[in-house]
């Protein structure tokens, strides 16, 4: 290398300088200005992406070869926020890969695949991985992985929020989510992600947009497209995207209209060994079910709405109305929705609908043990208890139960040591019990700890907060719909100690 | 249907046309005859002519790409169906092409006009999509042809052709970065837009682009905070995420002054309107402030900028979204930026997110457990919302731990213990070691506590799982290190232990604490080091190193006991496999055995080894991690990731508030009353002194209103709360008496409207009585000709403002004292409807007269004319006269070259007409006017800048410049013949109605339904910033020019 600067072509007044001015201008920075490529040696250029890109300028400079040598993230400017999408299945195949850009090697999910085979569980998997060149977000539902690549910094809940909103849009289109099912409808799930996002930026994330674009699929729709030969794609161009609520199609129209609203409670508690409450809250949600002609405008109020504590709406919900009247006044989207959630200011005064009575003891010698489990119901307000399902999370050293049920069927699974206990409904006079012996691992110790039980319940009819719907009124459209409400107690995260 | 319809429309021929094209198709051709076999069915399906088998072909495809396959061979079979009548097949081309179009570029440029087509559908859901797909389509070629389209649509009627638009700015943008300049541009323009379907995208554009122009939201602060709640979820997260950045560098820190942290805005006075409150009390501090600003700030009590509130008030519902994304980001913008007072309000939400997913809950716990670390009191409340559950996954299950132990305090440490306790016995031996480690850190933040847990631990010792004692090993020892004198059977407890724990980093520990507290258990350690030497090869290394660290000291402080078992065991550690332990033992060899060769070094060998040791700080690791932006991807993985901008540090002292004042009504009712009244009683109007010296006057109250608005910016920098205060404090029989003299002036300006403007072509600004409660600003608008058939009547004029411009002919010099200037004088050219007047003034300053004035040999264009001036037969030395001539110029800007004729001499001249002076004045209703507006195209646009100085403060001497640039004029909307147009000026995305003047039925009150004070919605409202920086006026308030028809071009306003 030359210490001078030397003329590389003769007939331009171009002079490469040597070492010493590069170092005088490297440590300036003075003296250089921009070009997008700049020859540096006679037939060596150095050269940007742009050059790189441009095809018939590199032919009309004589280039034959192009080294890469640009690393990292900074030197692209890569401006998407999801850049490509892939779900994978429990077992590690990719089944369904979108790019919204140009095309992200699938070689890059080794990562992912690689952090999933060390997690025990498919929960387990971070969430975020970091790779050389991408950052992997993924989330985990209904069995599938919904694992998406980012390169450059975003909100990590922004992608997980978008991506769960995928998984609803299948489950909403379909029925399901399921791998079989994207399988069968593989191509309008593939149109439903190029209209849901744009350049990795989320475009139409409304159901009752994305509805009007691609058709769900439906029993008698599907006969008669495969007489006809067309698809879902919506013939007609939305206008919902047009309007002023983006999350309500125009022109709906239905002969019987109806509103449904479903209060749906969850208790989530935690008790310890004894019976104690440690932690409990009430979780609520009201779910709607609209089929309702035209512009409706309803305002739904409670009877004691002070019970709210913390609210979260869907976008159609006035907020104003809601802090100055405490009433829900929204113009609802076309079918079913989540019209709000809430959580019940109860300061761990919550009634406690079940009660058990456990006692699981391992013998010292080791090779087995005893489970005695009862449930009865404790505050239920006079109504019953349904649907009751106790899972037990048994340590790996339990081998086999050997159980009786006075009423229901247990399951044990060996692979998850998981115990289940369907119990069904809850007699007050006859309460319901579990025992019987426990086989452990030969030659294993005693399991130090004790498994925790969870339980699943249902009250019909019941708001177990004592939330009540006021009255639910309509304005703007003519007719008068039929309304109903309907409450619903379940167990959330409800979990005994033991 | 009718969009169905106006796809088939548009493509009905095309398709057609395109199948025997591709016939001839050379390149196509060569690859379908040679060795692409794989998917001939599908190419024959796709050229059939049914669409059913072209949508089963494009299904198929579709799903091949959906799995991964390369389906860029059948490029060529699929590109030519792009066309398709078919919308559903179109539809899938469309997904194909956004796939291949990269790789197969020259192929896809086959495509372009299809799009370009669709660009200009009347359908504006056609427009949009063309425009995605166009964008998305990622060859380089096509830049300038995407840049073209996207300007057209950033200036499309429909808010949702604009959205794409914005979505298509990043897409340009990496695939062309010199576009940059012009992408700002669009940018801004639709940062102005006040849709909220726009808004979230375009500021997504802006982060993308040009992050750094933070200049560009000033004018848009306001709008943004007040329209987010509307916007879509989204949307919400990127505007506020900007927002965050954006008060960080334009507002104050308000914790700088905690102790007198106080509820900001409202009563308490602004910087900008203290001077009339407190003026006696701190002069000398006015001064000094002048002088020293930053530190004054420091002294003074810290007041919220309104502004600043009105962000943190705006985005507080949004904490009630369903989306965790925007609670997240309104949590962050809480914490980065609220008094600490007020950041709790977020913790409940966060709470509420802990229900949500596995995935949601990682994030907000990450988040939650760095928050805690600053503001432990925030979230103590819902310390049981953190407890454990058994099926909680294991990383939820370590976040929550970490959040559990960043709230522990003295009040509820004994339940977190409680609580630990049962963890302990968890069945996940992570969590365990987790629990343990927690424990560790409890008992070394909270000194109450230490010797509680310290038992515990030891308790622990005896636990049947290796690892849980091998844990809890550790965490003692850390613990001991802080206090070793008082623990010394803790020691020996755990010297026992060594015959039991196999665990290697449990054994290296013990034997660490021995070493290091052996004069503590004197007795034992010798016996340890016995023992260990016996099972010295057995070991894993960090155990041997342990060892041999033990062994040196104990040679050091008790080298009669243990001189011959260290020898033993650095013999040992000689011969081992391992690298670093024969290197440590030679080394400590050499260090602590003292020999001739051993140097100065095994003197201090001591000191070395028995040194005191600082006590592990066991902390957080997510301590400091806040100067990451929350909710950021680099906060989760605390490393910066590619394209993360730094939060910035709040200013030293707040810049200048005003650039945010946008609300030009508004400021002007907030300006300082005193200097208003007092001008009311000097110049009640200024019309009053209208008419006779017309530039000097305007001159005049540009001044005026300049020195007005300064004051009034400054005031208004409180901005709204501080004005709603003010406002009301102010007395309201005052209120009452400004009003009334409104109206008077009102009437005063409509007694005034009949001035026939023609009368004064040459000051039209001055002649409609121009003041500054004047709520029109009107300008002309003129129709083309060609399409409405012309009802010329010879009156009618269109004035331009201010003086009509003068172009030079001749120059003095070069005519030898012949000076010729032109000017178009908008008069109608009544020989001939189609040509346009052109006044010629002919100034003689030459001491002879010259003659024989006329026009020769004109050169024209083909199909212009020309009608000449009659020849002038004599003009006087030191006369002046003028003449009109007319040229039809053809609707283009040609210059028309003559020769001009004295008797003496023969020069050659052009006239060359300007943008915007081929006219002619037309009579239109509201209604035409709207109807002509609305079939204009983005693409005649002709932009101007103006440029404002410092001093060119207030509407008259903006809208002065502005119509001078524009050439026109503010005309009334009256009956009268003069020009009877109505007037639009665009106030975001409505065009308003001029409202007011005009009494021929035309008139829209916007205004909140007050007759009498209509709807002040003529001054665009960013004028006030205008002086600061210069803007593209018409850019931002779309004044567009544009040619068009036959003969006579005129200007229309048209909406961006």
């Amino acid at each position: 290398m030359s210490h001078e600067a030397v003329r590389v072509d003769p007939d331009m007044e171009y002079l490469t300088p040597g070492v010493v001015d590069l170092e005088q201008m490297f440590w300036t920075g003075l003296g250089a200005t921009y070009t997008h490529c700049n020859q540096v040696w006679p037939n060596l250029y150095i050269g940007d992406k742009k050059t790189a890109l441009e095809k018939p300028g590199l032919v009309e400079m004589g280039v034959t070869h192009i080294i890469n040598a640009a690393e990292g993230t900074w030197n692209n400017v890569s401006t998407e926020m999801i850049h490509s999408l892939f779900l994978v299945n429990p077992s590690g195949d990719i089944f369904l890969e979108k790019h919204w850009k140009s095309v992200v090697s699938r070689s890059v999910c080794d990562y992912f695949l690689e952090a999933r085979e060390k997690a025990l569980d498919p929960e387990d998997v971070p969430p975020v991985i970091s790779t050389p060149h991408h950052y992997l977000i993924s989330i985990y539902r209904d069995k599938l992985f919904f694992l998406s690549v980012i390169q450059t910094e975003v909100p990590p809940l922004f992608v997980i929020e978008f991506l769960h909103r995928v998984a609803e849009m299948i489950q909403d289109y379909f029925g399901e989510c399921s791998e079989t099912v994207i399988k069968d409808n593989v191509v309008m799930v593939y149109e439903l992600l190029e209209e849901m996002l744009d350049n990795g930026f989320p475009l139409a994330t409304e159901s009752n947009v994305l509805k009007e674009m691609i058709r769900p699929p439906t029993i008698l729709r599907s006969v008669v497209n495969t007489l006809t030969g067309s698809s879902n794609v919506g013939d007609k161009l939305p206008t919902g995207q047009l309007s002023t609520i983006p999350w309500r199609r125009a022109g709906v129209k239905y002969t019987n209209n109806e509103a449904y609203f479903d209060v749906v409670e969850e208790i989530d508690a935690i008790l310890d060994r004894t019976g104690t409450t440690v932690f409990a809250e009430i979780q609520g949600v009201v779910e709607a079910c609209v089929k309702l002609s035209g512009m409706p405008d309803l305002t739904l109020s409670f009877m004691n709405p002070r019970l709210l504590d913390d609210v979260s709406f869907h976008p159609c919900v006035r907020y104003k109305r809601w802090e100055s009247e405490r009433v829900l006044s929204f113009i609802p989207p076309d079918g079913n929705f989540t019209l709000m959630t809430y959580h019940v200011n109860a300061q761990n005064l919550v009634a406690i609908p079940v009660y058990v009575k456990h006692s699981i003891n391992f013998f010292e010698s080791g090779s087995g043990g005893r489970l005695d489990l009862t449930v009865g119901p404790k505050q239920t307000m006079g109504k019953t208890v349904e649907g009751v399902l106790v899972t037990v999370h048994m340590p790996k050293t339990v081998l086999s139960v050997s159980l009786n049920a006075t009423q229901g069927s247990y399951t044990y699974d060996n692979a998850t040591k998981v115990l289940v206990w369907d119990i069904g409904k809850l007699n007050p006079q006859k309460l319901p019990n579990l025992r019987g012996s426990l086989s452990l691992q030969t030659g294993a110790p005693k399991p130090e700890e004790n498994p925790s039980l969870n339980i699943d319940l249902k009250i019909q009819q019941l708001a177990i907060s004592g939330l009540k719907v006021n009255r639910l009124d309509m304005f703007g459209e003519k007719y008068k719909p039929f309304k109903g409400v309907k409450y619903i107690t379940k167990a959330g995260k409800f979990q005994v100690r033991m | 249907m009718s969009a169905n319809s106006a796809f088939n429309e548009e493509k009905g021929g095309s398709s057609n046309v395109g199948e025997p094209e591709y016939g001839h198709d050379p390149a196509s051709g060569g690859i379908f005859s040679s060795d692409y076999k794989r998917h001939d069915d599908l190419k024959e399906m796709l050229d059939s002519n049914k669409d059913s088998l072209k949508l089963e072909a494009m299904k198929r495809i579709v799903a091949m790409i959906a799995r991964g396959k390369n389906a860029s061979d059948l490029f060529p079979a699929v590109v030519k169906n792009v066309a398709c009548k078919n919308i559903e097949v179109k539809k899938l081309v469309y997904v194909y092409l956004v796939r291949y179009a990269e790789e197969q570029q020259d192929l896809a440029l086959l495509s372009i006009s299809t799009f370009q087509r669709g660009l200009k559908d009347p359908n504006q859901l056609i427009r949009a999509s063309a425009l995605r797909v166009l964008s998305s389509i990622r060859v380089t070629i096509i830049v300038p042809i995407m840049m073209l389209a996207i300007k057209e649509a950033a200036s499309d009627m429909s808010p949702y052709v604009r959205k794409t638009a914005a979505h298509a700015i990043p897409k340009l943008y990496s695939l062309d970065p010199d576009q940059k300049d012009c992408l700002i541009e669009v940018i801004e323009k639709l940062l102005a837009d006040k849709t909220t379907l726009v808004a979230g995208s375009v500021v997504m554009a802006f982060e993308e682009v040009c992050p750094e122009r933070i200049d560009l939201i000033h004018k848009n602060y306001r709008k943004l905070c007040n329209l987010l709640i509307d916007v879509e979820e989204w949307g919400q997260v990127v505007i506020i995420n900007m927002l965050t950045r954006y008060a960080r560098t334009q507002f104050l820190n308000p914790n700088m002054n905690e102790s007198l942290l106080e509820e900001g805005g409202g009563e308490k006075a602004f910087y900008g309107s203290d001077g009339d409150d407190d003026e006696e009390e701190d002069k000398d501090e006015k001064d000094k402030k002048k002088a020293e600003a930053p530190s004054v700030v420091k002294r003074k009590p810290y007041v919220m900028d309104p502004d600043h509130r009105l962000l943190l008030r705006n985005t507080k519902p949004l904490l009630q979204s369903r989306n965790a994304a925007v609670v997240m980001a309104v949590a962050q913008l809480y914490f980065h930026l609220a008094p600490k007072a007020e950041v709790g309000v977020i913790a409940k939400a966060l709470v509420r997110l802990m229900r949500s997913h596995s995935e949601v809950q990682y994030v907000v716990l990450q988040n939650v457990a760095t928050m805690s670390i600053k503001r432990r009191g925030m979230f103590e409340p819902y310390l049981k919302s953190f407890y454990i559950r058994s099926t909680d996954p294991t990383q939820i299950k370590v976040l929550k731990l970490e959040v559990l132990t960043n709230l522990a305090n003295e009040t509820n440490i004994s339940t977190i213990l409680r609580e630990f306790q049962t963890y302990i016995k968890s069945m996940d031996k992570d969590f365990v070691a987790a629990t343990i480690q927690a424990i560790g850190r409890c008992a070394t933040n909270i000194g109450e506590v230490r010797d509680t847990c310290l038992n515990g631990l030891v308790q622990l010792l005896s636990n049947r799982d290796e690892l849980v004692v091998a844990e809890s090993v550790v965490v003692i020892k850390k613990l001991l290190q802080m206090q070793p004198e008082q623990h010394s059977d803790i020691i020996k407890h755990m010297a026992k232990l060594t015959d039991n724990i196999q665990v290697p980093m449990a054994r290296a520990s013990i034997l660490w604490l021995i070493g290091e507290y052996c004069e503590h258990v004197p007795k034992i350690a010798p016996d340890v080091l016995r023992k260990m030497a016996k099972t010295f090869t057995n070991e894993e290394d960090i155990v041997k190193l342990q060892i041999i660290n033990l062994a040196a000291k104990l040679y050091l402080t008790n080298s009669k006991q243990t001189k011959l078992l260290t020898q033993y065991v650095l013999n040992l550690a000689k011969y081992d496999q391992n690298y670093d332990i024969r290197d440590r033992a030679r080394f400590i060899r050499q260090l602590i055995v003292p020999t001739d060769k051993s140097g100065a070094l095994s003197k201090y060998a001591k000191k070395l080894f028995l040194a005191l040791k600082p006590a592990p700080v066991l902390e957080s690791p997510f301590k400091d991690r806040d100067h990451f932006q929350l909710g950021s991807l680099s906060h989760l993985l605390n490393a910066k990731a590619g394209g993360y901008q730094e939060l910035p540090d709040w200013p030293e002292a707040a810049p200048d508030p005003s650039v945010r004042n946008v609300e030009v009504p508004e400021w002007t009712k907030c300006s300082s009353r005193e200097k208003r009244k007092e001008k009311k009683v000097e110049k009640p109007f200024y019309s009053d002194s209208e008419g006779e010296s017309g530039p000097t006057e305007s001159a005049d109250s540009a001044s005026d209103t300049a020195s007005d608005s300064e004051s009034g910016s400054e005031e208004s920098g409180s901005g709204s709360e501080s004005e709603e205060s003010d406002q009301q404090s102010e007395s309201g029989s005052e209120e009452d008496e400004e009003e009334e003299e409104r109206k008077k002036k009102k009437e005063k300006i409509k007694a005034k409207k009949p001035v026939p403007e023609s009368d004064r072509p040459c000051a039209p600004f001055h002649g409609n009585g121009y003041g500054k409660d004047i709520k029109t600003f009107p300008a002309v608008c003129l129709a083309d000709h060609a399409i409405f058939p012309l009802p010329v009547s010879t009156n009618q004029t269109i004035t331009p403002s201010g003086n009509l411009k003068t172009y030079e002919l001749l120059h003095r010099i070069t005519g030898e004292g012949l000076s010729v200037e032109y000017c178009f004088s908008r008069q109608p050219f009544s020989p001939d409807p189609h040509m346009v007047a052109v006044q010629i003034q002919f100034t003689n300053s030459a001491a002879s007269e010259a003659k024989n004035l006329h026009i020769e040999d004109a050169k024209l264009q083909s199909g212009m004319r020309m009608k000449e001036f009659p020849e002038i037969e004599t003009l006087p030395a030191g006369e002046t006269v003028s003449v009109v001539m007319g040229i039809d110029f053809c609707d283009s800007t040609q210059a028309a070259n003559f020769q001009l004729c004295t008797h003496t001499r023969k020069f050659f001249v052009s006239i060359q007409p300007p943008v915007g002076e081929l006219m002619m004045p037309i009579f239109m209703t509201e209604n035409e006017f709207k109807k002509e507006q609305g079939q204009l195209m983005g693409m005649n646009e002709i932009t101007e800048k103006v440029t404002l100085g410092e001093k060119c403060h207030g509407e008259h001497a903006v809208i002065q410049r502005v119509t001078t640039a524009a050439n026109l004029s503010r005309s009334s909307c009256s009956s009268s013949p003069v020009s009877g147009s109505q007037v639009r000026w665009e106030d975001g995305d409505q065009w308003q109605p001029c409202a007011g003047q005009c009494e021929n039925g035309d008139r829209h009150n916007v205004g909140q339904g007050h007759p009498s004070d209509p709807h002040p919605v003529m001054i665009p409202p960013t004028l006030d910033l205008l002086p600061l920086n210069p803007v593209n006026y018409f850019l931002s308030y779309g004044l567009v020019l544009s040619p068009s028809g036959q003969s006579a071009p005129v200007p229309h306003t048209v909406p961006p």
